[in-house]
């Protein structure tokens, strides 16, 4: 294991620069989400980072080492694709022990077997290591894509989208699990989604992208509740944020130059209210078993806040809103701390 | 606008029986969903509404009238596959007016129609841009505008978000259920996605092998599931269902599990065993110091608004929603207590919920 940096990395794709000048310090067992939408740069930084791309500015290092020209497979790293490929000829156990008896490594056959059946036990396969590849669901497949950088112990792991072609259920096990085995093996994990939850639940920090350029990086937690800017503010949560004009709600003491607030959908207190007192409306309540999603209309705003499914406002439904915890931006959507 | 009676429905591919006598009413005007894993016969039993396949036995009717064995193109219904087909040669006034053109509708009806509809979507402004240049969002609208130019009698879609990515499909998700409550059309609509169908249904289906295995309200399939099935299926992360030996009498408020004593609603009937599954929602878990279920926490997930922390217990894996400022370390002994009037009951060889104080009072949502 070891710490990974890229040091104002660029490159371009022709007229288009895919990635920009980015900077990001991995450190040693740290597990470091790269958030962002279809074209963000996400998976160009990683290759970047494998050495699938060469830069066209900037340094790579890995464990204190420059490896900006130094070939993928003398990087010490290990891939894991969006889609995972087997080798549909060969047993699980195979498949697992396959990096392992490269020429490079002269492992011998017993060591190669406990490493891959302490995997396969890491990752719930021990019972299939004797299936062909074939023979597994989807899921078990691309446990063993996983399981199969994981026997290697590299210096890091670089990861695009693993879980996206897998269905919800499965997902949110593997999340679980991969999570637990990465800090079981303090491992250091470089992992690319755009897929907010794992961004939540499994990185130490998320680093968002946008256009190129890494426009925020920290805890989940900050990236959540401590927003940059709009963009970044938009990348979490579930509804995603309200983006009312100022003055729209009572929230407090906006700073100077505050157009825009952002209100999560947990950061609305909303009481019943009759006639005068009234800001908003009901529009219709979304039941989502856990929660409630009330929509509803202020002047020409729609909002959405969480309501307990035991609350009892319902369709046409006057209210009275207010901000707690708002966040103040500018009119080009950059954050106001006041 | 129409009401959809389905009697008795069923559908066999040679010895595979894809929908079994299926039964339901969608009131006009509603927002249907046929929710289900894949196989399951949802989207059988859509294609056989919209008349894209042939029932092996059973009724059809729209507003009254059998429509079981007439063609599609008879029965006044539009079918959306896929929202997000444009024709990119065309203007956005052109794509929303096309499907009337091809019907050799008026050119002044179209252009009224079209505008009607662009100020319903909200995209009036759009109307005479190329598709190629708009956004994402106002790309759906349009879509959505081209299938609902026609007024049909009701809407059937088939996974139209499937293609989308996440974020999107919650923006989408909440943009169909506002056009359907401007609107007010009957929509049959089909998803494997729970939250999808949570989110927009006024009636959910859920189907499980060619059966409908529960028909109702979004909270009341969540707050009582009928079936370990549903309990399962419906509910993200899912219910924790707990297994364990014996039975209960009727009138029975309590069970024990790994010997901790757990309050349940009184029992309407016998369970007889032997096997039981006790189903906690992840919301219904609460954490206790002392007492309760003891456990040791796996791995907290934080959310932003809330966390599922999952914690390892004697009997099984059980996950608890929580505020997200609940700090917790990994490994940390816990104990666990369930809300009691929330919990269900079931024979785990039936599958069936066994009937309890749960299932009275007035349905809620």
């Amino acid at each position: 294991m070891a710490d990974v940096q890229l040091i104002g990395v660029t490159k371009r794709f022709g007229k288009v620069t895919a990635v920009s000048d980015l900077t990001l310090d991995i450190g040693d067992g740290e597990f470091v989400i790269l958030l962002g939408p279809t074209g963000a740069g996400k998976t160009t930084t990683l290759r970047l980072a494998a050495g699938l791309e060469k830069a066209d500015g900037g340094r790579v290092r890995i464990g204190g080492r420059d490896v900006t020209n130094i070939a993928p497979a003398e990087r010490d790293i290990a891939f894991v694709f969006q889609q995972f490929s087997l080798y549909p000829h060969l047993s699980v156990f195979d498949n697992l022990a396959f990096p392992l008896r490269s020429p490079a490594r002269r492992m011998s056959s017993g060591e190669i077997r406990s490493r891959v059946t302490e995997v396969a036990s890491l990752l719930h396969i021990v019972p299939k290591l004797d299936n062909m590849a074939t023979a597994l669901s989807g899921g078990e497949m691309q446990r063993v894509a996983i399981g199969r950088a994981l026997v290697r112990r590299p210096a890091i792991y670089l990861m695009d989208e693993p879980l996206s072609s897998l269905d919800a259920k499965l997902r949110s096990e593997l999340r679980l699990e991969l999570k637990r085995i990465q800090a079981d093996l303090g491992s250091t994990v470089l992992f690319v989604t755009h897929d907010q939850i794992e961004a939540l639940t499994m990185a130490d920090r998320i680093g968002v992208l946008d256009h190129g350029r890494l426009v925020q990086l920290g805890s989940p937690r900050r990236i959540y509740e401590d927003p940059d800017s709009i963009y970044v503010a938009t990348r979490l949560g579930q509804p995603s944020i309200n983006l009312v004009p100022e003055g729209l709600l009572p929230a407090g003491a906006p700073p100077a130059g505050a157009k825009i607030v952002g209100l999560r959908t947990e950061n609305i207190r909303i009481e019943k209210a009759n006639g005068s007192g009234a800001t908003g409306k009901v529009e219709w309540v979304e039941h989502l078993g856990d929660q409630n999603h009330l929509h509803l209309q202020v002047g020409e705003q729609r909002i959405v806040t969480l309501a307990s499914p035991d609350s009892d406002l319902g369709p046409g439904d006057q209210v009275k809103l207010s901000a707690v915890k708002p966040l103040f931006f500018d009119a080009a959507g950059n954050r106001l701390r006041g | 606008m129409a009401e959809i009676r389905v009697q008795d429905l069923r559908k066999m591919f040679g010895d595979f029986a894809a929908v079994k006598e299926s039964s339901f009413t969608i009131p006009d005007g509603s927002f249907f969903c046929l929710l289900g894993p894949s196989g399951c016969g949802k989207t059988t039993t859509l294609r056989m509404i919209a008349g894209l396949e042939l029932p092996t036995s059973g009724q059809i009717l729209l507003d009254g009238e059998d429509v079981a064995f007439r063609r599609a193109s008879e029965r006044d219904i539009a079918f959306v596959f896929q929202l997000f087909a444009l024709y990119p040669h065309m203007n956005v006034r052109q794509n929303i007016g096309f499907p009337l053109r091809c019907q050799g509708v008026s050119r002044q009806e179209i252009r009224q129609r079209v505008e009607e509809t662009a100020r319903l979507l909200r995209i009036d402004h759009l109307l005479d841009s190329p598709v190629s240049g708009l956004a994402g969002g106002d790309r759906q609208r349009v879509a959505l505008g081209r299938a609902i130019i026609r007024r049909p009698k009701a809407f059937l879609m088939d996974e139209p978000l499937g293609t989308l990515d996440a974020e999107f499909r919650t923006l989408m998700c909440a943009e169909l259920r506002a056009l359907h409550n401007r609107i007010g059309a009957t929509t049959v609509y089909v998803t494997h996605d729970q939250l999808e169908a949570m989110s927009m249904a006024d009636t959910i289906a859920i189907m499980n092998r060619g059966v409908v295995e529960q028909l109702g309200p979004p909270q009341q399939v969540y707050d009582r599931p009928a079936s370990l099935f549903v309990a399962d299926f419906v509910g993200s992360p899912a219910m924790n269902l707990l297994s364990f030996k014996g039975s209960l009498d009727q009138g029975a408020d309590k069970l024990a599990l790994d010997g901790t004593e757990i309050v349940i609603p009184p029992l309407q009937e016998p369970a007889a065993g032997p096997e039981l599954v006790l189903g906690v929602r992840p919301e219904h878990v609460r954490f206790t110091s002392e007492g309760g279920l003891r456990g040791q926490v796996f791995g907290a997930e934080y959310l932003g608004s809330t966390q599922v922390v999952t914690v390892d217990t004697a009997v099984g894996q059980v996950k608890a929603r929580l505020p997200a400022d609940r700090q917790l370390k990994l490994g940390e002994p816990i104990g666990l207590t369930f809300r009691p009037e929330r919990l269900s009951l079931f024979d785990k060889a039936s599958g069936r919920a066994v009937r309890s104080a749960l299932h009275e009072g007035v349905p809620r949502g």
